[in-house]
């Protein structure tokens, strides 16, 4: 297992995600790995926690019930610009992750997806992000 | 029925085409033929009108000059010396002598009573009494007179012209026979052309000269006289059998007799005829080439339209085709999305579940090793389903027939991903030889993938159980060829001919369709490539697909 980046304090990753045993689940390795992960079970949810806190990155799916993934990322862009946001996606369709990396998107993941591939995304979101 | 839909359609253009360029065509004809042939009647009609006239004007002034010289005779040698016969019978041999074309028969001197004191010329008519004769009377009361022809005593055509003369306070008459023929022959100098003729009638339509044609002298003509007026020359038109008499007629002075001239237009209208002809000649050919036109372009147009329709009709089942594609397509894609959501949620907590082994109460566990392997199987079967929905989802995507950058290593390697479970399931493997020079070429990647998937299944179908599939791909010459070869059974020679025909096959029904091989043939002739094959029986079959590198298009 390999953390984020050794003691620094864990990353604040925003997981917006309908799929809830998926996102409990997930969220319980990705703070094994110096990750603080928020629960977020719609678009509409996840889009009132960012306002309310602060993320260094998020990680959203694409496909949910109440809202098009697509939506929330335009939306997101709108109201914090820098914010990277990871899409998730079952669908292996490369139009709609480029129409995500269109919409602004910082990268983009197919479920289901080895744990350290995320792990390096996240890092290198917000490293980026620091510069 | 869609043929008779073009022929009846074919029909109307030409139909309306040529009645609405002919009729105008004909129509102007006809009307330039009226105006001409109108032209030429007027022209004829003058012609006549004219000739009757000056001919009606030559005979009065025959007739005028014999009545001037009967007049001056008998006027300057007096009844005294011309009732003596052998100064009457003098004075009428110099006046022959002198003229020949005088045409006077005979000559005679009445008396006031009626009585013929003197006669010289052929006949025996000395002695007789006129005094009742009505042309007595006339020519005592007016003072000349010419009679109609008629045959009196001497038996053949002829008619007399008398002046009356003073003898003192006594009237007396000189009297002259006209030779027939000097008149006819007059009369005759207007007959024009084969069929024109010329004569005079009497009030009542007698002959009094001999026509040409149709009748005697003295014989009735069909003339009426009385639809021609006095005054003025009058022309009668008598059409019959296609030709059409022209009568022109004149009365003379005496207002008695009646020049007519006849013109038959038939006979004088060659030029009508030719003239006639030529414009039928040149509308006739006007009319054959816009009929030949007419049918070209009507044909032209209406092929046009059924290789129109028909190019839609294809399109249309190209369109239906791809819809029915789409739908599948988009059918694939939920499923596939369904599957990976709980993949996902699998690999999750079989991750989660990995993490937590590492926490020391686990590491001490005794059964750690078979968890640990377990998580690994699952995580690695998770991968594997993953794969395939993947495939799925590309195949997908796929679905859509457009032309778009393939890279056949890649198709083939999806191909042979998707088949290589039941192969190996079956002992058999499926090997690759890729040459590295294939170029990406402009071809339809879900078609490709097809071709190669019937191919390769066929393959496997073939060898059943434990065998070897060799994929080979080469580039030469602008030519990609990929070969297919396994070491199954091979196909039979008396079969070998018929592998590519639709619904075809030696599999179990319900296993095989025998559509696979006709349509990749289909597929791969259309992408501009072949399709052929070697097979030995026992040793396998070689399956080579050849496709032209075509490079994409610059985006
Ligand atoms: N690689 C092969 N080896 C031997 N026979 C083959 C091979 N490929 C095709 N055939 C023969 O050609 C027939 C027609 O094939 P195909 O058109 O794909 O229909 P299907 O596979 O549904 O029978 C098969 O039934 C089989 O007999």
């Amino acid at each position: 297992m390999k953390p984020v980046e050794g003691n620094h304090p864990p990353i604040r990753l925003l997981l917006i995600d309908d799929e809830r045993g998926f996102v409990a689940t997930l969220s319980k390795r990705l703070a094994k790995r110096n990750v603080k992960a928020t629960q977020a079970f719609s678009g509409r949810e996840g889009i009132q926690i960012l306002r309310k806190a602060d993320f260094d990155v998020v990680l959203l799916d694409l496909k949910m019930e109440d809202m098009d993934g697509l939506e929330v990322l335009k939306i997101i862009k709108i109201m914090i610009p820098d914010l990277p946001v990871i899409m998730l996606s079952g669908h292996a369709s490369e139009e709609t992750a480029h129409n995500g990396m269109r919409a602004g998107a910082y990268d983009y993941l197919t479920k289901p997806y080895d744990i350290q591939e995320l792990i390096d995304k996240i890092a290198s979101a917000t490293k980026s992000d620091d510069e | 029925m869609k043929k008779q839909m073009y022929n009846s359609l074919r029909l109307k253009i030409i139909g309306l085409t040529l009645v609405v360029s002919i009729t105008p065509l004909v129509l102007l004809g006809m009307a330039i033929y009226y105006r001409f042939a109108r032209a030429h009647e007027a022209r004829i009609e003058d012609q006549v009108r004219h000739l009757a006239e000056s001919q009606s004007y030559a005979v009065d002034f025959f007739l005028r000059e014999r009545i001037s010289l009967l007049a001056m005779l008998a006027d300057t040698h007096g009844f005294e010396k011309l009732s003596q016969p052998a100064a009457l019978s003098e004075l009428f041999e110099t006046m022959n002598r002198r003229s020949e074309m005088l045409g006077l028969i005979d000559l005679g001197v009445i008396d006031c009573n009626g009585q013929h004191t003197a006669y010289v010329g052929p006949y025996d008519l000395k002695g007789r009494d006129y005094s009742n004769e009505p042309w007595f009377a006339e020519v005592m009361a007016k003072g000349k007179y010419i009679s109609d022809v008629y045959m009196g005593f001497r038996r053949f055509p002829h008619f007399i012209i008398a002046v009356r003369a003073r003898n003192g306070p006594q009237h007396w008459i000189l009297r002259a026979t006209t030779d027939s023929d000097v008149f006819n022959r007059l009369v005759k100098t207007a007959q024009s052309g084969r069929l024109g003729d010329a004569f005079i009638v009497n009030t009542e339509g007698i002959y009094q000269t001999a026509p040409r044609f149709q009748g005697k002298i003295l014989g009735q003509s069909h003339i009426d006289p009385k639809n021609f007026s006095h005054g003025s020359t009058f022309v009668e038109r008598r059409s019959k059998r296609g030709a059409t008499d022209y009568f022109a007629g004149d009365w003379l002075n005496n207002d008695k007799w009646l020049m007519v001239i006849r013109q038959e237009l038939r006979g004088q209208t060659d030029g009508l005829a030719k003239t006639r002809n030529t414009e039928i000649m040149i509308i006739s050919l006007g009319i054959l080439a816009i009929i030949m036109t007419t049918i070209f372009i009507a044909h032209s147009v209406v092929t046009h339209l059924e290789e129109t329709a028909r190019e839609m009709d294809k399109l249309n089942a190209q369109l239906i085709q791809s819809d029915k594609l789409a739908a599948l397509g988009k059918m694939a894609a939920g499923i596939a999305h369904e599957i990976n959501n709980p993949l996902a949620v699998i690999g999750e907590k079989a991750g989660w579940m990995k993490d937590l082994l590492l926490e020391e109460e686990f590491q001490n566990s005794p059964h750690l090793e078979e968890y640990a392997t377990s998580l690994l199987k699952i995580e690695s079967h998770v991968e594997r389903a993953r794969k395939i929905t993947h495939n799925m989802l590309g195949f997908a995507r796929r679905m859509e027939p457009h032309l778009d950058d393939v890279d056949i290593h890649q198709i083939l390697d999806q191909t042979i991903e998707l088949l290589d479970n039941h192969a190996r399931i079956n002992g058999i493997k499926i090997r690759k030889h890729y040459h590295s020079g294939v170029q990406i070429i402009a071809s339809d990647q879900s078609q490709m993938q097809q071709v190669f998937l019937n191919l390769i299944s066929n393959a496997i179908d073939a060898i059943e159980s434990n065998g070897l599939i060799d994929v080979t791909t080469q580039q030469k010459n602008g030519t990609i060829v990929i070969r297919i070869q396994d070491d199954g059974p091979g196909i039979p020679k008396d079969q070998q001919h018929r592998i590519f025909d639709p619904f075809f096959s030696t599999k179990a029904t319900g296993r095989g369709t025998g559509l696979g091989l006709s349509i990749s043939y289909s597929i791969v002739e259309k992408l501009g490539g072949t399709i052929t094959f070697e097979s030995e029986p026992g040793k396998g079959t070689t399956f080579i697909v050849s496709l032209p590198a075509v490079a994409p298009e610059k985006k």
